[in-house]
């Protein structure tokens, strides 16, 4: 296929749900989406399952079901986006792209209050509604603290502003969100003597408002290594949760913007620590812009120049090797769109190995998914929650008293799940190990 | 379109929860894992828990002359899921417990909606198997595997589904429960009614419950690969290997074009200048048998002009396996449609049968590549096609034709694994006559006279035939 013919495919999809055919026909119905779709795993139905859900979008193309039929619109919520199924998938079939085409098509149809509407029609658990408005109300403002410009693009979708994750009931456990945000707390340079190479750190809004400290301790981490790191101030959401509900405008007023914030910093790769935000940058943008005159190129330059902090580690600089002892038996999750999404896996493994004192234990099925998934714990409690015990139990199985992983949602729903199983274990993100050895290691210093 | 008081009835019997109406959810159950198959939307699924709600389903089903169509998880090969009558799914992944796994009689008792792979992962810590492993292992169901007697990679050694059912609970067309069989492993009482039910594709009766029969893990193996640069140096090391007297757990078996396929899509770096490699497995409990066995596996292949490579460890036998396991991924996404068939040949015409395959599909200038289980002679000629391409879709068409008439030609037969259903049923008076169908109606008659299992699969009506 020519290039320019590729460019054409990737632009219509977001506008035209016809283009999705050829994705659609290359499913065989194997069925093999069925050993690794957390829904499926959960709810045991072939409707829970992507095969499915390709046959559903083809009997839509194909006039014999309506896409806003209430049975449909549900099916197609139905859906944690994790990429599961792609990476068991015997010819490749990019699901990601049809579940985001086919809501982005059913958001043509019928706009965004209706779906905004049919969203919280199926919450399942009636604690959920009072508690999801509520917090959602309070993060309205959070979500806009960032951007005092003026500027700034409002996401219309609801789930924008609940955020990654965020499911809500009197038993939620939530990081506090009373705190300083992490582009706040920090200067928009954080300068080092002999700096060897600068990067500009796209924090993400889990990681600003949320996991502050997780940030704070990555930019230790850069620091320690003699990295220079710019925290540009007009970054904004990802999108991801704005994409996922099929709103492309909005995640493309995003982009835009978060591009020029990067392009600015005239900083040479983009660094992150949240899998879904290092996937929008690597895979959304360049497809949602791949028709933009003017920020196709871009997108695409920061595509090749994004990393997840541990492969800038690991794999483009030699990072120093930690020396403080971290005395903790650890395990690690793969977050679903940091392993599927950005192929990282072993990078953050590697890391921790390395960390003197850290006994490192590796659950059963690492990278089975957590149920975070957007919305999808607001409006699928019973299947998130039975998603979230299989993995707080294999958690518990390894006997570690510590639960690492590399993305803040990810976080979030681990804390919650193991709280719920009533195994409140510490959940860090991997980079606060690394950072915790490398303090150790300079108070030692000190002392000596 | 079912009666709205049949649907009521339904509903009561395996409560609210457990019944599906809606257009959106029939679409789901319309298909199964078969290409070029018709689909059918069916009027209703639902999910038993018990043999009781499936006697009392039955009696619904026969009062009404409704079809009910039993369906583990859908991923079968011949069509045999598909409700093309319309009428009742009854979908067994619900039913999914392990009843009790009995590792002094090397038995386990499940429902049988568990997955094969669940049974073995239960298993695995008593030191036990369950053998038969179609591809579909992590998701196929034990009573779809037994009802349509699954195969797999370890048939040479292991043998198939069939080999190990030791007893079922059945729900007859006539609403009756039968037990039969059980945990002995002598048992000749009455007919052997497991293996008339073992791949009878739902069409004779509804599998409730299995008794599975396990074999202790075995605890060594060795895994070598040999390239050759004729189909026939590929054969005959399959016939030395079998004449040293040595019984590989698995021998695969993959021709050029899909070498040349698997390579193009995994960069593993296979060569691509070979006819053919094979991929051989042997397994045992002692250490110096299985180094024995291999070294008379080396000797073969090298006595027949073959390259070798052997596994000296873990990563390395991944390595090997890579190839096999990217084989149907890397054809299938040569094109839209993948037609995988499963002739099967006596071993000793692997070769004619390799051949046979490859020229058909130049005589009808299609992509084929051939690869499959060389111990028990079961291939699978796969076909990538464009279902959008009516003349390539009938080149096709007639390829398979002359697949089937050929491996008939070398004594072989229409199905080594994946059933009859409706995707064979054509041919099924080629390879065991209109005696043998008539028989096969006898059967059917006697145990479904209304025809409400399955219809439309495996038996052909009179006029079908």
């Amino acid at each position: 296929m020519s290039t320019e013919a590729a460019i054409k495919e990737k632009v219509s999809y977001f506008e035209e749900l016809e283009a999705i055919r050829a994705e659609l026909d290359k499913c065989m119905k194997c069925g093999n989406c069925m050993a690794v779709c957390p829904v499926y795993g959960a709810e045991k139905l072939e409707t829970s399952v992507t095969r499915s859900k390709i046959a559903v979008a083809e009997a839509v193309l194909d006039g014999q079901l309506e896409l806003d039929d209430p049975q449909v619109y549900e099916m197609l919520f139905n859906c944690l986006v994790c990429k599961s199924c792609m990476s068991n998938c015997p010819t490749q079939v990019n699901f990601e792209r049809i579940m985001l085409a086919l809501r982005a098509a059913l958001v043509r149809k019928n706009g965004l209050p209706w779906l905004k509407k049919m969203i919280f029609a199926t919450l399942k658990h009636p604690k959920l509604f009072d508690a999801g408005m509520r917090i959602g109300a309070a993060m309205q403002p959070l979500a806009f603290r960032g951007e005092q410009d003026g500027r700034a693009m409002a996401p219309r979708s609801p789930f924008a502003l609940v955020g990654k994750g965020m499911g809500m009931d009197g038993e939620r456990l939530l990081p506090s969100t009373t705190t300083k945000p992490l582009r706040e707390r920090m200067p928009e340079v954080v300068t080092v003597q002999d700096a060897t190479m600068k990067v500009a750190f796209f924090t993400g809004d889990s990681l600003n408002y949320f996991y502050p400290e997780a940030g704070e301790d990555l930019i230790s981490v850069l620091s320690a290594n003699n990295i220079e790191v710019h925290i540009p101030k007009e970054q904004s959401c990802c999108g991801t949760p704005v994409l996922v509900h099929g709103d492309v405008a909005t995640v493309r007023s995003l982009a835009r913007k978060n591009i020029d914030a990067m392009d600015k910093s005239g900083c040479t790769y983009i660094i992150t620590g949240c899998g879904s935000c290092g996937n929008a940058w690597q895979h959304d943008y360049p497809e949602l812009m791949a028709g933009d005159l003017v920020y196709a190129a871009k997108a695409q330059y920061w595509a090749e120049r994004t990393y997840d902090i541990s492969t800038f580690l690991t794999r483009v600089i030699t990072m120093r090797p930690p020396q403080g002892r971290v005395e903790q038996v650890v395990t690690y999750h793969d977050p679903c769109h940091l392993k599927k999404g950005m192929r990282v896996c072993s990078e953050p493994r590697d890391i921790l190995k390395n960390i003197p004192g850290l006994t490192f234990k590796e659950m059963k099925a690492p990278d089975a998914c957590c149920g975070s998934g957007g919305s999808f714990v607001l409006t699928h409690y019973e299947t998130a929650a039975s998603i979230g015990k299989k993995k707080a139990d294999d958690i518990a199985q390894t006997g570690a008293e510590t639960v690492s992983t590399g993305c803040p949602a990810c976080m979030m729903q681990l804390m919650d799940n193991m709280h719920r199983c009533g195994q409140d274990k510490e959940i860090v993100h991997y980079i606060s190990l690394l950072a915790e050895s490398y303090r150790r290691e300079n108070e030692a210093t000190k002392k000596n | 379109m079912l009666a709205q008081p049949v649907l009521s009835q339904l509903e009561q019997i395996v409560g609210k929860d457990n019944i599906l109406t809606s257009k959106m959810d029939m679409v789901a159950y319309s298909y199964d894992a078969t290409a070029d198959m018709p689909k059918q939307t069916p009027d209703v699924v639902v999910f038993p828990q018990s043999s009781g709600m499936v006697q009392a389903i039955v009696n619904l089903a026969r009062e009404h002359k409704v079809p009910i169509y039993s369906r583990g998880a859908g991923t079968n090969l011949s069509g045999g899921a598909v409700p093309v009558k319309k009428g009742i799914v009854l979908s067994f992944q619900k039913m999914n417990k392990i009843i009790n796994i009995d590792p002094d009689n090397l038995s386990a008792v499940v429902e049988p909606g568990v997955i094969i792979g669940a049974l073995n992962a239960a298993v695995a810590p008593h030191g036990l198997i369950y053998p038969p492993d179609p591809g579909t292992v992590a998701t196929a169901t034990m009573g779809g595997s037994a009802a349509e007697n699954s195969g797999g990679l370890r048939g040479l050694k292991y043998g198939v589904t069939k080999n190990y059912i030791m007893g079922m609970e059945v729900v007859l067309a006539n609403g009756e429960k039968v037990r039969f069989g059980g945990k002995t492993v002598k048992n000749v009482t009455a007919y052997d009614f497991a293996n008339l039910f073992v791949g009878s594709e739902g069409t004779l009766g509804i599998i409730t419950e299995i008794t599975a029969k396990l074999i202790p893990a075995p605890k060594f193996r060795r895994t070598l690969v040999g390239t050759f640069k004729t189909l026939a140096d590929a054969g005959n090391t399959v016939s030395g290997i079998i004449a040293a007297k040595v019984i590989p757990a698995t021998m695969e078996i993959m021709d050029n074009m899909t070498l040349r396929t698997v390579e193009n899509s995994a960069k593993i770096g296979l060569p691509t200048d070979v006819e053919a490699m094979l991929l051989i497995e042997v397994d045992g409990m002692s250490e110096d048998v299985v180094t024995a066995e291999a070294e008379a596996v080396k000797e073969a292949v090298i006595k027949n002009n073959g390259t070798l490579s052997v596994a000296e460890s873990d990563k390395e036998r991944d390595d090997l396996w890579a190839a096999r396991r990217n084989a149907l991924p890397a054809l299938a996404q040569l094109n839209n449609t993948v037609i995988l068939e499963d002739a099967t040949v006596p071993r000793s015409h692997i070769t004619d049968m390799l051949i046979a395959c490859q020229d058909i599909g130049k005589k009808y200038n299609l992509t084929l590549g051939t690869f499959g289980h060389a111990g028990d002679g079961n291939l699978h000629p796969t076909i990538l096609c464009d279902k959008n391409n009516k003349d390539e879709m009938e080149r096709m068409h007639k390829a398979v034709d002359e697949i089937f008439a050929a491996a008939l030609s070398f004594g072989g037969t229409l199905s080594g694994e994946h059933g009859i259903g409706m995707a064979k049923m054509k041919y099924l008076k080629d390879e065991i006559g209109e005696s043998g169908v008539e028989l096969m109606r006898s059967l059917k008659a006697a145990l479904d006279p209304d025809s409400i299992l399955n219809p439309g699969k495996m038996v052909p009506a009179p006029a079908e035939a």
